[in-house]
């Protein structure tokens, strides 16, 4: 069983603000959800290697060489809130 | 030409008529844009049309005909867009209201490459909010139709790339496939819907869900037409560097339907699963076809199949939960109005603005990865992924092709909560990253089932000659009974 606490707790961690209806309807599908993960304990991974990647191929290494970028005004102009070419923020400190 | 129905054409038909100069590439976007027009309303496959901008490029065509120019190979055509890849000024939502207006100043890989064909963007297509889903319905903008039976489901998430290109209001059409989210609605449209090899398409540009899962691919009514949009998108890009060098590119010119000798495996597993009527006689009917055309079929065994809905629900939601963290109310995309802390800006805009799949999807995410339930959970399904891909690897030591169903579930009814279940073939080849199509395989109560073909790594060309043989077989009657 998954608590709202625990819910409350998690939505924290993910920075999303939650209302009383989402909380306690993540806390049920939560344990639902758990319940069938159970499923994956009955498997011996002794020895198992994890996959972070499905293929082979390395990262490939490159020249460093400087091209165009994308023009400032550009960048910047789907953000919510700007001042002078710069991204605009309430105080981060008090 | 006044009374020819282009839409109605194959995309390679589209092409010929414009080559031999029976058509014009604005009569092809414009025929196109008054269906979009007649049928929006019903099917809602489009979340933004580029009207203006397709009749320009459509125009621009004409005239590198008239001045004898050469022509690129999608030239002309109408190519509808799944709306989470980024297209250079045209809105690009991802279904959410999250990015509701975020137009995007530059083209994902995928879309300059088909630019460079010379292909016509028709607009942007609906779908489960940031890929979430399997049956649009989960979209900001609101749900999109079946256009076989408006009642019911398109699929999903590439639900409304797969019902535009069913009612003929595009030829062909761009997904994005995680778990099965081009493979299932492809087979809900009666249409034929491929996944590539992971690294085989660019990823840049598609704004992610999952990583280590994600794939481009295509949606088409028939296998040609597949073809011919797949092989204008692979290639490696240097902006990817997951993506692949791929030596032999040319599909189309090299497609035959020659199967005799291949050898195709039925891994016995997948009988256990629970299907609605009807699927296991077309499953049924099409081992008969491939028999006739030559193909040897066995079964199989793959021990881990039962592991693969709890190792992609782990995997897929650990990774959405990173790639989802950019949506930050700071950069792009929504801002809550409601806050005064830095924290109450992160919290409520990111409450505002998602939808509930996402927010549960994130939260199952983070709960995975942290760090007292990281060994239980993310650790496990990392190694539960490679005893399913050595299932996979064992079985194509010694063929050629697995045939499942698409779907155990027909399409069903809007409203009707089958999310989870509609996903169980699909998602063991995406954690394996095998190339897969959906293709047409006959009706159940007047609705179309698809079989999936799963190939092995970079064996596209073998998988596509495969439902080429299918395809033709079918369409010639089909029913092995008739022999």
């Amino acid at each position: 069983m998954i608590s709202k606490e625990e819910i409350n707790h998690i939505a924290k961690l993910s920075k999303i603000k939650l209302n009383e209806k989402e909380i306690e309807d993540f806390s049920k599908e939560f344990t639902e959800t758990l319940e069938y993960l159970e499923i994956i304990k009955e498997v011996d991974l002794e020895g198992v290697e994890p996959t972070y990647f499905i293929n082979t191929n390395k990262n490939p290494l490159r020249e460093d060489i400087v091209e165009e970028s994308l023009p400032l005004e550009e960048v910047i102009k789907n953000a919510p809130d700007e001042k002078y070419g710069y991204f605009k923020l309430p105080n981060v400190m008090d | 030409m006044k009374n020819l129905d282009i839409t109605k054409l194959t995309a390679r038909e589209m092409r010929e008529k414009l080559l031999s100069k029976e058509i014009s590439s604005r009569e092809i976007v414009s025929q196109h844009l008054d269906l979009i027009e007649k049928k929006e309303k019903d099917i809602n496959a489009f979340i933004s049309i580029n009207k203006e901008e397709a009749l320009i490029e459509g125009d621009k065509i004409d005239k590198k005909i008239k001045n004898g120019e050469k022509i690129g190979p999608l030239a002309g055509i109408p190519i509808g867009i799944k709306d989470n890849i980024i297209t250079k000024n045209i809105k690009t939502t991802c279904g959410s209201k999250m990015l509701e207006n975020f137009i995007p100043p530059y083209d994902a890989t995928v879309i300059e490459k088909i630019k460079a064909a010379d292909g016509i963007i028709i607009g942007k297509n609906n779908m489960d909010e940031f890929a979430m889903g399997s049956t649009t319905e989960n979209s900001f903008f609101g749900p999109t139709r079946n256009p076989i039976d408006l009642e019911r489901v398109p699929g999903g998430s590439s639900g409304g790339s797969a019902a535009g290109v069913g009612a003929y209001e595009m030829a062909l059409a761009l997904g994005s496939d995680t778990g099965g989210s081009i493979r299932q609605p492809a087979s809900f449209c009666g249409l034929v819907g491929i996944r590539p090899t992971y690294g085989l398409v660019s990823r840049y540009g598609l704004v992610a869900l999952a990583n280590s899962l994600d794939q481009i691919g295509v949606i088409a009514r028939n296998v040609e037409d597949a073809t011919l949009l797949l092989e204008t998108i692979i290639g490696h890009d240097k902006k990817d560097s997951t993506s692949i060098y791929m030596k032999n590119k040319d599909l189309l010119e090299k497609l035959n339907d020659n199967i005799k000798g291949i050898k195709i495996a039925i891994p016995k597993e997948f009988s256990n699963v629970e299907m609605d009527n009807g699927i296991e006689d077309i499953i049924k009917n099409s081992i008969k076809i491939f028999e006739k055309l030559g193909a040897n079929i066995e079964e199989v065994s793959m021990p881990h199949f039962k592991y693969s809905l709890a190792t992609y629900n782990i995997l897929s939601n650990a990774e959405a939960s990173s790639s989802l963290s950019r949506f930050d109310g700071i950069r792009y995309g929504y801002r809550t109005k409601e806050h005064s802390t830095l924290d109450e800006l992160y919290m409520n805009t990111r409450g505002e603005a998602f939808g509930k799949e996402v927010k549960r999807r994130i939260l199952e995410g983070t709960y995975y990865l942290n760090r007292n339930n990281r060994e239980k959970y993310y650790n496990r399904a990392l190694k539960l992924r490679t005893l399913i891909i050595e299932d996979f690897e064992k079985v194509y030591g010694k063929y050629d092709i697995i045939l499942s169903p698409v779907s155990p579930v027909l399409p069903f009814k809007m409203g009707e909560d089958k999310n989870y279940l509609t996903n169980i073939f699909t998602v063991p080849v995406s954690l394996a990253g095998l190339p897969a199509l959906s293709i047409p395989a006959g009706y159940v109560e007047g609705l179309p089932v698809g079989i999936q073909l799963i190939g092995d790594k970079f064996e596209e060309l073998k998988l596509l000659n495969v439902a080429l043989a299918f395809e033709r077989d079918l369409a010639l009657g089909g029913e092995a009974d008739e022999i």
